[in-house]
Parts: C-alpha cells; structure tokens; sequence
C-alpha cells in the first residue's frame, strides 16, 4: 500500500512503533483528504486539524520516549453529538450551532486518554434523527461510493461512515439509537459496532432517546473497530446506566475459531420489500460462515413486526422529554418574544428542523394524559416481548445472522423518502429490535449490488457477548473479501 | 383515533412548537398516518406483560450525598444567549 491513509489502525500502530512512519506525517495525509474532499461529500461540520496536528507532534515524542498509549497519534473524527471542550458541538441542529461546550464527554475522554487526536466534528441527522443524514442543519452527506447520482451515506452516523469510507479519518464515532451506526456503515461499505447498552458511558453525548442510545466505533475494518472499542467502552460513574461488568480486550478474540457455533437466521426478517441481491448475499454469508465450521440454524423473532412501531412510540417520547431542555434561555439559539412562553416557542421553533419538531409532537402526544397507557405503557410491554424473543431465540444460537438494511442506498431527495416519513422509518427494520433488547450488533460490507453499491450484513449478539459477535465477523469478513474504496 | 386541529394545537403549545394555521392540516395528517401505524400495537395481546423501560439488569449505583462539581459560573454562562451580572436574563414573568 502506497497510500498512507489507506493503512487500517492496526497496521499504522505497527508501523508507528517500528518508526516506519510518524503520527505527524499521516495526520497530514488525512488532513490533507479533508482539504481535498469534503467540500465533495460533507462529512465534517468542523475541521481542527491545527490541533490535531500539535496532538501528533506529542504522540511522535511519545513514541520516542516510549511512553506511547494504546491508540496513541491515531487520527479520529468525531461525531457532533459527542461534546469536545472548547470545540464547537451542534448536534447537527440550528438550536445548537454556536454551542461550545465547557466540558468533554466520557467517550471522547477516554480516547483522547489513549493518545488518539481528533480531527474534527462530523455530520449527522439533527439530533442523530434520520436514517439518510438528511435532516442535518449543515446538508446531506454525501455517499463516497456515488456515481452520477449523489447518494445518502445513511443517518444518522452519516459523516462518521462517509468520512472512513473516503480515508478523512482512521476511523470515528457514531451513536445508535436505532440503527444509526449500522445503516451508514453499511452504507458507505465500512464496518460499524454498536456495543451492549451500558459498555459506552452516555455522559456528554447529546441525548436522543436515553434507554436506546449507544456509542460506538465505525472503522476500516473489524479488527479496528475492537482496538477503538476498547477505548470508548467502560463504567462511567456519571452516566447511572453505564455497566459495571469488566471490559474484556475485544481484540483478544479476533481470529479464534468458530467451529461448532450456531448462527441463528430469522425468518421473520425476509420482509417484503427485501432486495433480491441482499438476500442472497446473506445466504453467501451464512456459506462463509458454514465453510468456517459454524452451523446455520432457522430461528424465530415473532414480534419483528411490531419493532418499527414500537420504536417509533418510544423513541420520540424520550427524545420530547430530552429536547425539552432547549428553550433559548441558557444556552443555543435564542428568539426573541413577547413573555416566556412567546421565547420559549420562538426559540424552539426557529431552532429545531422538521423532522426533530416531528417527533417532539408524537413524542408529547404518546406521553399527555389519556393517551400514556394506550401508546407509550403498551410500546413499553411490546418491547419486553421483542426483548424475549431474542432470550428465546439465543437458547438455540450464539449469534445472529441478518442483512444490516433491506436495500441498497438511495439517491439523496429521493421522493418516495421524502413524501411519507414513514417509508423512511421502514429501513430501520433490521435494525431497531437490536436497540429494543440492548444488545451488541455489528454491520460489516459483505459484497458490492450489481449497481457497484455496498451492502452490509448484520450479526446480533446476546447481551455483553460482543465476543461471539468479534469473533463471527472476523470469520465473514476473511470470507467476504470486500474490497474498501 | 384520529387527531384533530384543535388537538394538535394543544399539542403543539405543550411542546413549547408552533404550528402555523396554514400548515395545521398538513400535521394532522403526517400526524394521523404515524397514529394509524403504530396502532399495529394494540393487536398483540400483552396481559400480564411488564412494561420493559429499561435493559439495563444492575441496580443503580448510590453515591455519596457529596459535592463533585460546581464553582464554574463563568463557564456555565458562557453559552447563555443573553446573561447580566451572573445571571441569565429572560423576558419579565412578574408583573
């Protein structure tokens, strides 16, 4: 490989500490990508390079001295939903596009304690609500994979996938709430874990919906995304729903043998609507995996259905009750008006975008009086169902085997999207029951449409059993041999 | 069952929205559609199902009645968009 950029993490930690190459030398090689790139695609909403060039010229003593950290002078870009002290923070929204944010989030923290440096801040839907990136303040991402047609590189991680996908960062963060690592890293043919709820601590990341929302890494490949796993995950005594249950060193399991194990493939999942070739490159997956010495078992998930709608009653709830802290008083845009009241709506009115206003409207509907038990208590028990199914469902496997998204991406300002929100919500359907039940589920590129698009498969694990999901996809994706941009 | 313009004003002022008259119909219905579909819900039959509101398994963790933080005014007003000798300023509310 003659490019520095296309080095995957592990192969740049190698190279740094053989001093074959230095932090300084490929932060500029990633730098200059964005300077030449992102004005194409839009992946990042704020660049810092100056900062990450200093952050570099550390790391390169670092390794001199031998005093280097697990991912020292790595170059990340982080998602604007992470607060970075003293860096602007928007969420991708006009509420929030002067915020900067007096402290930094555990996430970030935790990374930049293990030597990475931050390159900048990347586009996502307004508060990570989407599935193409288009609701962001800031404009569309566009897909690096697009042709003549400009793509979505899928939401709401969408600057995240696009920004690995077009080599303007080693990797990056994403958040998942409902599939928003997942979509766009299969997307943009780049892999993507959202982790068991709890492994990230949540402290400093914008909040969406607080009982579905994980961080996670999207990388190169699934080797990295265990090397940057390790760093984000981890108790935080400031988030009360962070875990407690140890860390394991997630690339400790790469390359272990999956002789004997059993992968599940729901048959609730071949939904109408599914793309003929994504069906098929999930029987290839399934064959890879056999040909590793897995067994491939028929399972059932019988409240599938019910995910979408589900999610889409408790999603917004939360996310009304987490956006209701955006009045105009004491930080993010402000309007001017007549009494509290008159500010209060002003501000939030101008501030928000459709869709944001959208969900806080179905969200402060599912929640008022007379309408709680019949739509948001009844989500709630719908949800302990979809969680049981998969309890039911991991007594037969060890792992599950689906397609990350029922079809290939789509053209930004698609109409059929665009004209009922509801169609769009559909892509999600692989993806929700995930976030529903907690658990950990990586996406991974599996093969190329016959439009020479990527196409993700999905693998789901039971609860802080990340292990069996590292290990499957590690297998699937020697098998798979996809090749990145 | 459906949403009509008075019910989605009212939820509009609890959101601290607004919605403009010209656009009320428009929201009813995006609003009745999404209704419709996740009225799909009310088929399963969830008699003696607990409503799951968190997946988290630990207990939540007690911490010392302590102070961790504060002390940082400055930094806390430093985004207000409008403050006054350490305060954050809002139109008059009492007469």
């Amino acid at each position: 490989m003659s490019n520095l950029t296309d080095l995957t993490i592990s192969e740049t930690l190698r190279k740094f500490k053989a001093k074959e190459i230095s932090p300084v030398e490929i932060t500029k090689a990633y730098a200059e990508n964005i300077n030449a790139c992102n004005k194409q695609y839009n992946a990042y909403v704020t660049t810092t390079i100056e900062q990450a060039l200093e952050q570099a010229k550390t790391a390169e003593q670092n390794y001199m001295n031998g005093t280097n950290r697990p991912l020292e002078g790595i170059a990340l870009g982080i998602k604007d939903l992470f607060c970075t002290k003293g860096v602007r923070t928007t969420a991708c929204s006009h509420i929030l596009d002067n915020f900067i944010p007096p402290y930094e989030s555990t996430v970030t923290q935790n990374l930049l304690n293990d030597g990475a440096l931050f390159l900048g801040k990347l586009n996502l839907d307004e508060f990570a609500m989407g599935g193409s990136n288009e609701t962001s303040y800031f404009g569309p991402v566009v897909n690096p994979w697009s042709k003549e047609i400009k793509l979505v590189a899928g939401g709401s991680s969408g600057g995240s996938a696009a920004a690995v996908a077009a080599k303007m960062c080693a990797a990056a963060t994403g958040t998942d709430t409902g599939g928003s690592i997942r979509e766009p890293a299969a997307f943009c043919g780049v892999t993507g874990i959202k982790p068991t709820y709890g492994r990230c601590s949540r402290y400093g990341t914008i909040a969406f919906a607080s009982s579905l929302d994980q961080a996670g890494p999207i990388c190169k490949d699934v080797t990295d995304c265990a090397l940057v796993l390790n760093s984000m995950a981890g108790y935080d005594e400031k988030d009360s729903t962070s875990s407690k249950i140890a860390v394991p060193d997630f690339a400790s399991f790469l390359g272990k043998d999956i002789k004997g194990l059993k992968i599940g493939v729901p048959m609730e999942y071949r939904v109408d609507g599914l793309n003929p070739e994504v069906a098929d490159y999930w029987d290839k997956a399934a064959e890879i995996l056999k040909a590793a010495g897995a067994e491939v078992v028929s399972i059932s998930l019988p409240h599938t259905k019910y995910a979408l709608p589900t999610y889409y009653v408790i999603a917004p709830a939360e996310a009304s009750s987490n956006l209701a802290r955006y009045d105009g008083v004491r930080y993010g845009h402000r309007v001017e008006g007549n009494g509290l009241d008159e500010l209060y709506i002003s501000s939030r009115t101008d501030g928000f975008g459709r869709e944001v206003k959208r969900r806080i409207l179905i969200g402060t509907y599912v929640l008022s009086a007379g309408y709680y038990d019949a739509y948001y208590l009844k989500a709630q028990k719908v949800r302990r169902l979809i969680k049981n199914d998969f309890d039911s469902a991991f007594q037969k496997c060890d792992v599950i085997l689906t397609p990350t998204s029922p079809i290939e991406p789509f053209a930004i300002g698609d109409k059929k999207m665009l004209e009922n929100p509801i169609n769009m919500y559909l892509n999600d359907v692989f993806t929700v029951s995930v976030n529903l039940a907690g658990l950990p589920a990586m996406s991974l590129p599996i093969g190329l449409s016959k439009n020479g698009l990527p196409l993700g498969m999905q693998l789901i694990g039971k609860a802080f059993d990340e292990e069996t999901v590292f290990k499957t996809a590690y297998q699937l994706e020697r098998g798979a041999n996809f090749v990145r941009i | 069952m459906p949403v009509d313009n008075d019910t989605v004003r009212r939820i509009a002022f609890l959101s601290r929205l607004k919605v403009d008259t010209d656009k009320l119909e428009d929201t009813k219905e995006e609003f009745n559609k999404i209704l419709n579909w996740v009225e799909e819900l009310s088929e399963v039959n969830t008699d003696n199902v607990a409503p799951l509101v968190s997946v988290n398994n630990e207990s939540l963790a007690l911490r010392d009645d302590a102070i961790t933080a504060g002390h940082n005014a400055k930094e806390i007003l430093a985004n207000a968009p409008a403050q006054e000798f350490g305060y954050f300023v809002v139109p008059k509310v009492v007469e």
